[in-house]
């Protein structure tokens, strides 16, 4: 109060500087106000400046010729060389076209059988025979990828893999190396996935079909719906939204994929790749094994950027179907 | 008159179904179990079998007879664990607190200052010198605590449960009865909301746990070896177990007839271990804070 009375008695010419000084008090006595809610957010922010600010500024790497003599900042730029080098071989493609076409298949068949499990989940009778059911298509969940990798393993190993000497010595058929043949790895993939993801998915559609309303249900029995009926107009209508967004939401993703499932169960194995190698391994690869810093810099690079125009494109497809669920 | 529920027959195919499926799920772990109690002999001349005829606890033997490698990638792992599950929980509730405050003025500032990080990103190369270079992380333990400490999702979702279950007066009343941000969050917010506290906190131990990516690319020290990464080294490297000299202490004909498979699969099963244990109780409160993200969406 008394700080804006004194700048109306001074001169114009000096109101500009004073205004100025104002407005920083005025920021600073915020500040003051709310220096603890500031300082419960500091160590959160130390995390993202240094865990994720920082490295943007790492994206050079993809410009420049790294050599350890120079460091980062001293090593010469080659402009687009490192892209050009990794668009002009097969990989590019390879890995682009692993990476989308996994993820389209996980996200259409996680989604569909997800809802078919969840829905006659539903239905069930016994709701303890239900519960019972849900906990144990969700134990998957739980598991880390290397276990997984061990279960896979246990499965299709060469020599005493269950498949080639339970399933496969049973039938008369030849064995399978199943590690250096990638023929069969764009089945094996999903499945994995889907074994492992199908009971978290199913928790999500169970809430939002437990969420509609009976009376619809009452009123559709009346009419003398089927129960295929009223699956098909009344629990697929009414969880559509949830379908939508999270389907929306994994094609935002579909640039990026499950590290994890791609590097341990195929056990990195280098004859697999030209089915199994998506953007994330390939980076990982071309940096640990190969030590090319500027290939996987900028195979990094493009992942990232392709990557925020689909979550920029499938938020703005959200927003347009329903503004709340939008995330930004 | 007639109710809506599925005729007999249904119920019952249904049932068979999911009775299918719930096998289907948890088959490969007894097919792990069933390869650990082996005799390694039988596996040999007849590969892994669900019900084999010979059975022999020679693996864990092994195992057990030098522990001491296993010991020690379970307390790394239990290290990790706990110290990064307490620390994210408080670092993530902490963001989450100021920007779910309506009346908090900078709130949007900090909230796109998390957000953005869901958008975009340097890549793992510029990553992992920040870590390697900057930090100077490598073979310590923080590097397998410090890189997931914060995850914009668990922020999202407590902050959203922030705002559904404690009203803005409650917390307009504390600070007019004299309570400080930290006594009101400490004293009203957090008793408030310690479900979301729960369903955090048991996202955040799974995936503590379950990391194996942190070790791989930030150790390379074997006494600092979590259990995931030890196990993903046993199998990865088909020979690991006849080189490991500190796991296996023998001549070379003991480790020449060493039952290299059937160690891998009780390992596996010693890996799963205290997730089994918990799993009961994780499910309850995973299911809860999977909803609890549904409703939002």
């Amino acid at each position: 109060m008394i700080t804006r009375e004194q700048k109306s008695t001074a001169l114009p010419g000096q109101s500009l500087p004073t205004g100025r000084r104002t407005k920083k008090g005025s920021v600073l006595k915020h500040l003051l106000k709310n220096k603890v809610l500031l300082l419960m957010l500091l160590p959160g922010v130390v995390f993202l400046l240094i865990n994720n600010y920082l490295p943007m500024f790492g994206i050079i790497i993809a410009f420049k010729n790294i050599n350890y003599v120079d460091g980062i900042l001293g090593s010469p730029w080659v402009g687009l060389d490192n892209f050009k080098f990794l668009f002009a071989t097969e990989d590019a493609w390879i890995i682009t076209r692993n990476t989308v076409l996994y993820n389209f298949v996980f996200i259409i068949l996680n989604l569909v059988i997800a809802v078919s499990i969840a829905i006659a989940l539903n239905e069930l009778k016994n709701k303890l025979a239900a519960k019972f059911y849900q906990s144990i298509m969700f134990f998957p969940y739980f598991l880390s990828m290397v276990v997984v990798s061990y279960l896979v393993f246990a499965f299709l190993n060469v020599e005493y893999g269950f498949i080639n000497k339970g399933v496969f010595a049973l039938f008369g058929l030849d064995e399978l190396n199943w590690y250096s043949e990638p023929k069969y790895w764009p089945f094996i993939l999903p499945l994995i996935n889907l074994w492992k993801g199908v009971g978290y998915g199913c928790v999500i559609y169970l809430a939002a079909i437990i969420g509609i309303d009976n009376e619809y249900y009452e009123a559709a029995l009346i009419d003398g719906a089927s129960k295929w009926k009223q699956i098909k107009h009344i629990t697929v209508p009414l969880i559509r939204p949830v379908i939508i967004i999270t389907t929306i939401l994994a094609i935002g993703g579909i640039f990026r994929s499950d590290f994890g499932l791609f590097y341990q169960t195929t056990l990195n194995s280098g004859a697999l790749y030209p089915t199994t190698l998506v953007i994330d391994t390939y980076v990982y690869n071309a940096l640990i094994n190969m030590g090319n810093l500027g290939m996987s810099a900028a195979a990094g690079l493009y992942q990232s950027i392709v990557g925020f125009f689909l979550v920029l494109g499938s938020n703005w497809i959200v927003r347009k179907v329903d503004k709340d669920q939008a995330v930004f | 008159m007639t109710t809506n529920e599925i005729s007999r027959t249904a119920n019952l195919i249904l049932n068979i179904i999911f009775i299918l499926l719930a096998i289907a799920c948890i088959l490969p772990i007894v097919l792990v179990f069933m390869i650990s109690i082996t005799d390694y002999d039988y596996i040999v001349l007849n590969g892994y079998q669900f019900l084999p005829e010979k059975f022999s606890l020679e693996a864990y033997a092994y195992i057990f007879k030098d522990y001491a490698v296993i010991v020690k990638a379970y307390g790394v792992s239990i290290f990790v664990t706990v110290v990064g599950t307490l620390l994210s929980v408080f670092i993530s509730s902490l963001y989450a607190y100021p920007i779910s405050r309506t009346d908090f003025k900078y709130r949007g500032v900090f909230a796109f200052l998390i957000f953005f990080t869901m958008l975009f990103g340097g890549g793992l190369v510029p990553w992992y010198m920040v870590y390697t270079q900057v930090l100077d992380l490598k073979n310590t333990v923080w590097a397998l605590i410090v890189p997931m400490l914060l995850s914009p999702f668990n922020v999202l979702i407590m902050k959203t449960y922030f705002q559904m279950s404690v009203p803005p007066a409650l917390i307009e009343a504390s600070k007019i009865d004299g309570a400080g941000e930290l006594r009101t969050f400490f004293r009203i917010v957090f008793p408030l909301s310690l479900p979301v506290f729960a369903t955090i906190g048991l996202f955040n131990t799974l995936h503590y746990w379950n990391d194996w990516f942190n070790s791989m690319i930030f150790i390379t020290d074997t006494s600092l070896y979590s259990l995931q990464y030890l196990m993903y080294k046993m199998i990865s490297q088909a020979d690991y177990l006849s080189r490991n000299g500190a796991l296996i202490q023998g001549s070379a004909t003991e480790i020449a007839k060493l039952p290299g498979e059937t160690i891998r699969m009780a390992m596996a099963l010693i890996g799963i271990g205290p997730i089994v244990l918990a799993y009961p109780f994780f499910q309850r409160y995973f299911i809860k804070g999977l909803t609890l993200g549904s409703i939002k969406g």
